[in-house]
């Protein structure tokens, strides 16, 4: 069964044309990756809202925060994704009208597919966020706010500088579990990487040269993005704290 | 009983045990003591072989226990060991913490364990917690408890790593009680401590340690009315006026 | 504004039944058998044995790289191809073989994880009293220190459980149809889609919602 693995495969012109089956995977790739990034600046902004107003003073915010994560936790991915894609352009009246009236099918399947694991994906990110301003202690708020600013500042000037840099480790690993969300993608039509491994096995019959592959592609970018992490980390280390940690 | 000759012991680069020599015969009792990182502890642990030495040679009961041929886990059976922080097993029982090795290892039956077992916990007092959970007793209970599981095994000897360290003071005494009936009762012992009071009652000899090497090892009295090297002196009168 | 037509959900229920039945067969294979896997693998991840420790790193790293997808369409493909050549006989529905195959290699990669750090979790001393006693490190192992593991890790390991019954709704990738396969197979048949993905969901929410704060109250009375 090793005997016969020929790599020879990814030479060849794809079905379908558009180059070799080589460029086929890295294209998904690309898909991958593109996906990943904007469903990550909207996980990180929606993540990053959600984490601090848990942490405010008072009782609505952190209890409407609470519940967001709950509903995003506890529903599996790919029925959200179905929501996004299936649901929600039916059920909204303006939203619903433009998504299938103005975009082509590809958008569409983008686009749901960047809210749906961004919003996905903000559930955990909040998590991450809120836990590292707590780790931080009343005291650093109390702090700031007797210097008289206001919490807004608080949070600006004192807190979230802080609490970013204590969770990138959380955050990257994170990051490297959304792009592995990505393949849910699939279901609804977008071709990405995984998929893509698929379809290559069934055209070409080299099922194992083309898991190898892609396993070893999304191998190289789970490294890419550590070290990245780790520079990130080792740029913006606070002198004196071990690990940003207190 | 237990033969210690010229053992040297280094981790990486740095040497924790230099040349260390000594004997304990039967019915012994032994107390080492010295400044912390002076080798105590890794001393006695060599010689059941939870720590590995570079140099030298420990007999034990005709057993060596540097060589590779021998049957470490049979001798370990035979050598009772006491722990600064008891290490009872938090998820059995009392009584299963006295039978688990006792079935396992040395393959009794149940009940011989479990009467072996009730037997030990009414010596050191504590028959009527056999169905309780460590985290239920206090400290000086679970050492003796620690104290009746090593003895359940019928060791021919028993090693203390600083059996009383992590004990509240209120609880040192009975403690110490149980250990000083083991020794009365003709028990081998080697006991790495601070307590002088209970070496001064049971001890044979007292062994004096500092920087990895056996400076000390001088019959209990002699030790007591003028130890010979400055350092055991020093050690001596900071320990004893701290207890007094 | 949209309206609602629920009517295809009652008449539905005997499938959707049979279909979270289906769900709960495969989050519960997953599970053990993930469990069993996943714990002999952070052994030999622990281990002295450079093999034993290199092969369990390069497992877990593998199948922690790759998407739960892919794994699925991987073994989808690959349990037909091996059984070929082992047994011979295609004909098998062997979908639901393959989706136990693939669920429980890969969520073993996850528990492997969970039970190192709890086995590392277990103090040292535990394990020189059980070798002190007379045990060998072997048995050391099994009675002392992964029972130990087991009972700290118990929180993380019904987490995961959790995800993994949800998870187990990407066998749609594979044609399988479990809760949600169902779910929307009738919609689509009934062309109430909207309907029955919402149902779907919300029974998701409700059920996993449960189940986490009943584990979330577990950890609370465990520290």
């Amino acid at each position: 069964m090793v005997a016969d693995l020929d790599f020879r495969v990814f030479m060849q012109p794809a079905v379908g044309g558009g180059g070799t089956y080589l460029s086929y995977l890295l294209f998904g790739l690309g898909w991958t990756l593109l996906l990943s990034i904007t469903s990550w600046i909207l996980a990180f902004a929606v993540g990053s809202f959600i984490g601090v107003s848990r942490t405010l003073p008072g009782k609505v915010m952190p209890r409407l925060g609470a519940l967001y994560v709950e509903i995003f936790r506890n529903i599996p991915l790919l029925v959200q994704l179905f929501i996004w894609y299936f649901v929600l352009p039916e059920i909204t009246p303006f939203f619903g009208t433009w998504f299938k009236q103005s975009l082509s099918p590809e958008l569409q399947q983008f686009v749901s597919a960047t809210l749906c694991l961004g919003f996905f994906t903000a559930a955990r990110v909040s998590e991450q966020v809120r836990s590292g301003i707590r780790s931080l202690g009343k005291g650093q708020y109390g702090a700031g706010l007797a210097l008289g600013f206001n919490t807004a500042q608080v949070y600006a000037l004192i807190l979230l500088p802080v609490a970013y840099r204590i969770i990138i480790p959380t955050l990257t690993s994170e990051f490297l579990n959304l792009i592995k969300n990505t393949a849910v993608a699939s279901t609804i039509g977008l071709v990405e990487l995984a998929q893509r491994s698929k379809n290559m096995g069934e055209y070409t019959s080299r099922l194992y040269e083309s898991f190898i592959a892609v396993t070893i592609l999304y191998a190289i970018v789970n490294l890419v993005v550590m070290l990245i992490s780790r520079n990130v980390e080792k740029a913006t280390r606070l002198p004196g704290l071990i690990g940003g940690k207190k | 009983m237990i033969s210690i000759k010229n053992v040297s012991k280094w981790y990486g680069d740095f040497q924790v045990l230099n040349l260390c020599s000594t004997e304990v015969t039967k019915g012994e009792v032994v107390v080492v003591c010295g400044p912390s990182g002076s080798g105590k502890s890794t001393l006695i642990k060599c010689v059941n072989g939870l720590e590995s030495f570079q140099k030298g040679e420990i007999i034990v009961d005709g057993s060596s226990v540097g060589d590779k041929r021998t049957n470490l886990s049979k001798l370990r059976s035979r050598v009772g060991m006491v722990f600064q922080h008891f290490e009872l097993f938090p998820h059995l029982s009392v009584m299963q913490n006295l039978t688990i090795a006792q079935c396992r290892v040395l393959k009794r039956g149940q009940v011989e364990a479990a009467d072996k077992a009730l037997k030990l916990l009414e010596v050191v007092g504590l028959e009527a917690h056999a169905q309780k959970y460590p985290a239920q007793l206090s400290g000086g209970q679970q050492q003796r408890v620690a104290i009746a599981r090593a003895l359940a095994m019928d060791p021919i000897a028993m090693l203390f790593d600083e059996p009383t360290s992590a004990l509240d003071p209120e609880m040192i005494k009975e403690v110490l009680d149980v250990m000083v009936n083991l020794a009365q009762e003709g028990m081998t012992m080697m006991v790495v401590t601070h307590e002088m009071g209970f070496a001064r009652e049971v001890a044979n000899r007292v062994i004096f340690m500092d920087n990895g090497q056996i400076v000390e090892d001088r019959p209990k009295v002699d030790f007591f009315r003028s130890p010979g090297t400055e350092r055991a002196q020093q050690f001596l009168s900071k320990i004893l006026s701290h207890s007094a | 504004m949209y309206s609602f037509d629920w009517s295809s959900i009652p008449g539905a229920i005997p499938y959707l039944w049979e279909g979270m039945l289906r769900t709960l067969q495969i989050t519960a294979v997953a599970v053990i058998a993930g469990m069993i896997i996943g714990t002999i693998l952070a052994v030999c991840r622990l281990s002295k044995n450079a093999v034993l420790s290199t092969f369990a790193a390069f497992y877990v790293t593998c199948f922690r790289s790759v998407p739960l997808v892919m794994v699925l369409l991987w073994f989808y493909l690959l349990v037909p191809d091996l059984i070929k050549r082992v047994i011979g006989n295609p004909n098998l529905d062997i979908r639901l073989l393959s989706a136990f195959v693939a669920f429980s290699l890969f969520e073993a990669s996850y528990y492997a994880e969970i039970m190192r750090a709890g086995i590392q979790s277990v103090s040292k001393g535990q394990v020189s009293a059980g070798l002190a006693l007379g045990m060998t490190g072997g048995t050391t192992m099994r009675l002392i220190v992964l029972p130990q593991a087991f009972r700290r890790m118990t929180p993380l390991l019904l987490t995961q459980a959790i995800i993994l019954f949800q998870d187990t709704s990407l066998v749609y990738v594979m044609g399988l149809a479990d809760f949600f396969g169902v779910a929307y197979n009738t919609g689509n048949r009934d062309g109430t889609l909207v309907e029955l993905i919402l149902f779907a969901g919300a029974v998701y929410l409700a059920i996993c919602f449960i189940a986490s704060t009943l584990v979330r109250k577990m950890q609370k009375k465990m520290a």
